[in-house]
C-alpha cells in the first residue's frame, strides 16, 4: 500500500531537532496542554512585551505530530502580535478541520506543511494540541 | 505454519484488506457466528423469558441453550452459575457492586496485581473507597512475572478479595492464578479471576481452576460485542443481592413486598441481549471446531516468528518475558524516540492495524517507567506475510521518521 506520508521532512526535522523546546527564563504565561488519549503532554511558556510575543519554547513529551506543530507555532509566532498569533492559530484549526482557504493557508507559512492531517482524525487532536494551548494561554476559547 | 485456511471463515478479510494485528482488543468474527445472531432476530426473535407463546418459548429456548453451551465450555456444576453480561467489565463490576459492597469493611484488604486492565482495577478501588478496605497491590519483576512467596505474603488474614487477570493484556504473560485462588482460599478470601485474554485461547475448567468468580467477554473469543460472561460459585451468588433491579429478575411483585427470581435470572435485568447469546453459542461451536490445539500450535509459531524479527530491529524494546513463549500472542513494544502513535500510524499507513496507548492499563505501564506502547497481538486467522510485513514496517520507521541509523 503506498503510504499517504504526513511524516514529510518539514514534521520529522521539527520533531527530531526542535528548534524551540526549551525552558524560557520568566515567563510571563505559562500552560499545559494535555491529550488525554494519547498523552501528549505539553508546556508552552511564553514572554511578552506588551503586546509583542518576545520570545516563546515548550517543554513536554509526545507524538511526532504534536511536538513538530508546537515547534513550528512557535516559530511563527515570535515577534508578532497577540492578535496576530491568535489569527494564525483559527487559520491553523480550520485548516485541520478541512475548512481554511488557500491564501489563508498560505499564511501559515511552514505550518501548512500539517494540513494533511486533516485527513487523519486520529491526529487531529495531536496537531492542534499547541494551538489550542496558545489560545487558551491568551484566555481566548 | 499459520492460519490461511480458516481466512474463509471469517467475512470481513474478503473486504476489509488491512492486516488486523490488533486481535486483544476485539477478534473478527466468522460466518457462523453472524449468521446465528441474524438468524435469532430472523427467525425466533420475541422477549425471552416471558411469553407463553411458542415464540417467546423459542427464543427462550436459544437463549438458555447458549447459556448451557457457556457452562460446557468452562466446565462450570450448573447453568446457574452463568450469568450473560455485557462484557467483562460489567462483570467485574456487577462482583464489585453486589458482593465487594456488601461484604467488605474497613480494615479488610483487597489484594490486586499492578497489571490489571482498568476494568480489574477500578471496580476495586470504588470498593475500597466506599467501604474503607484497603487496596494491596502485587507487583511481577520487569518480565511481569509474579513470585510466589510474594503472593504468599500479600494475602493475610485480612485479605477478603485477590483479583488476577489470567493472561496479561499488555504483556501477554501468564500469570499464577492457581496460586493465588488456593492461597485465597487459605485465608477465607474470595478470587476473582480476569478471564478476558485467555478464553479465546486456552480451555478453561472451573471446577479444576477454582475461582470463586471469572469473568470473560464474547467478544474478544469471536463471538459479538455486547454479550459476556460471569462465572460465580452458586452458594456466593445465591447470597448475594441483585447488581441491578427491574424487568425479568423478580417473581413476585407487590405493594410492599418483592421476590426476586431464581439464579441465574436474578443478576440479569431487563431484556437480555439473547441474540449476543446465541452469537457467543455459535462461536463456541467454531472454537471447539478448530480446537485450541491447533489454534495455539498456529499462535505459537506466529509469535516466535514475530518475535525473533522483532529482537533484531534496533532501538526496538519488547516489554515483559524475554522468550515467545512468555507472550501468548501479545507483544507490546517501544522504539526510541518515536512515540507509540506515529509507530502505529506509520503502520496503518502500510496497512497494518495495531494498537497504541496505554491499553487500559495505566499502573502497569507507569510500573514498567513507559507512557505508552504500541501492541501486536495475534490471533490462530492471521498470516506469515502479516508478520513479515508488520516486521518490515516496524523496522523501516526510525529512518522514516527522520532518524539515521
Amino acid at each position: 500500500m503506498e503510504s499517504r506520508s504526513f511524516y514529510n521532512e518539514i514534521l520529522t526535522e521539527h520533531n527530531v531537532s526542535p528548534y524551540h523546546k526549551h525552558d524560557i527564563e520568566n515567563p510571563d504565561i505559562v500552560l499545559e496542554g494535555v491529550n488525554p488519549n494519547c498523552g501528549d503532554d505539553i508546556w508552552l511558556k511564553l514572554k511578552c512585551d506588551g503586546d509583542i510575543i518576545a520570545d516563546a519554547g515548550f517543554t513536554g513529551d509526545g507524538c511526532a505530530v504534536s511536538q513538530a506543530s508546537a515547534d513550528i507555532m512557535i516559530g511563527l509566532i515570535i515577534g508578532k502580535k497577540k492578535e496576530e498569533a491568535l489569527r494564525l492559530a483559527d487559520i491553523f484549526i480550520r485548516m485541520i478541520k478541512g475548512e481554511a482557504r488557500e491564501e489563508e493557508i498560505d499564511s501559515l507559512e511552514e505550518a501548512s506543511a500539517l494540513r494533511d492531517v486533516a485527513h487523519m482524525p486520529a491526529r487531529v487532536k495531536c496537531a492542534v494540541l499547541g494551538w489550542h494551548t496558545l489560545e487558551e494561554a491568551f484566555g481566548n476559547n | 505454519m499459520d492460519g490461511k485456511a480458516f481466512r474463509a471463515d471469517f467475512p470481513i478479510f474478503e473486504i476489509e484488506k488491512s492486516m488486523y494485528l490488533d486481535n486483544a482488543a476485539t477478534s473478527q468474527k466468522p460466518k457462523c457466528v453472524l449468521e446465528a445472531e441474524y438468524g435469532f432476530y430472523e427467525k425466533m426473535n420475541a422477549n425471552p423469558l416471558r411469553g407463553f407463546y411458542p415464540l417467546s418459548v423459542e427464543a427462550t429456548k436459544a437463549y438458555e441453550d447458549a447459556r448451557e453451551k457457556v457452562r460446557g465450555f468452562i466446565n462450570a456444576a450448573s447453568v446457574k452459575e452463568i450469568i450473560f453480561t455485557r462484557n467483562t467489565t460489567e462483570s467485574i463490576n456487577l462482583i464489585a457492586y453486589s458482593y465487594g459492597l456488601n461484604n467488605l469493611c474497613r480494615n479488610d484488604e483487597i489484594v490486586v496485581s499492578i497489571t490489571e486492565h482498568h476494568s480489574n482495577l477500578l471496580p476495586w478501588r470504588m470498593v475500597a473507597d466506599r467501604t474503607g478496605a484497603k487496596i494491596k497491590y502485587l507487583y511481577p519483576n520487569k518480565e511481569g512475572e509474579f513470585d510466589p512467596a510474594a503472593i504468599d505474603e500479600a494475602i493475610t488474614e485480612r485479605t477478603k478479595i485477590a483479583a488476577m487477570g489470567q493472561v496479561s493484556n499488555v504483556l501477554g504473560s501468564l500469570n499464577p492464578i492457581d496460586h493465588l485462588i488456593k492461597r485465597v482460599h487459605e485465608v477465607g478470601g474470595v478470587a476473582v479471576i480476569d478471564a478476558a485474554q485467555s478464553a479465546p485461547h486456552m480451555a478453561i475448567d472451573v471446577k479444576k481452576m477454582n475461582p470463586d468468580f471469572l469473568a470473560f467477554s464474547g467478544h474478544k473469543m469471536f463471538g459479538p460485542m455486547g454479550i459476556g460472561v460471569l462465572y460465580g460459585r452458586k452458594e456466593l451468588l445465591e447470597a448475594m443481592p441483585p447488581f441491578m433491579e427491574g424487568g425479568e429478575m423478580v417473581d413476585i411483585v407487590r405493594f410492599d413486598y418483592t421476590k426476586y427470581s431464581e439464579l441465574p435470572h436474578k443478576f440479569e435485568a431487563g431484556t437480555v441481549n439473547a441474540g449476543g447469546a446465541v452469537g457467543l453459542s455459535a462461536a463456541i461451536d467454531y472454537i471447539n471446531k478448530v480446537g485450541f490445539d491447533t489454534m495455539n500450535e498456529i499462535e505459537e509459531s506466529l509469535t516466535k516468528r514475530a518475535f525473533e524479527a522483532m529482537k533484531n530491529i534496533p532501538h526496538l524494546h519488547i516489554l515483559g518475558g524475554d522468550s515467545a513463549e512468555k507472550h501468548h500472542g501479545i507483544i507490546s513494544f517501544t522504539l526510541d524516540d518515536v512515540h507509540p502513535h506515529d509507530v502505529s500510524a506509520i503502520l496503518e499507513a502500510d496497512g497494518i492495524d495495531v494498537r497504541a496507548g496505554h491499553h487500559c492499563a495505566g499502573p502497569l505501564l507507569e510500573f514498567l517507567g513507559v507512557n505508552s506502547a504500541t501492541r501486536l497481538s495475534l490471533m490462530f486467522y492471521n498470516t506469515e506475510e502479516e508478520i513479515d510485513a508488520f516486521t518490515k514496517s516496524v523496522a523501516s520507521i526510525r529512518e522514516r521518521m527522520g532518524f539515521n541509523d
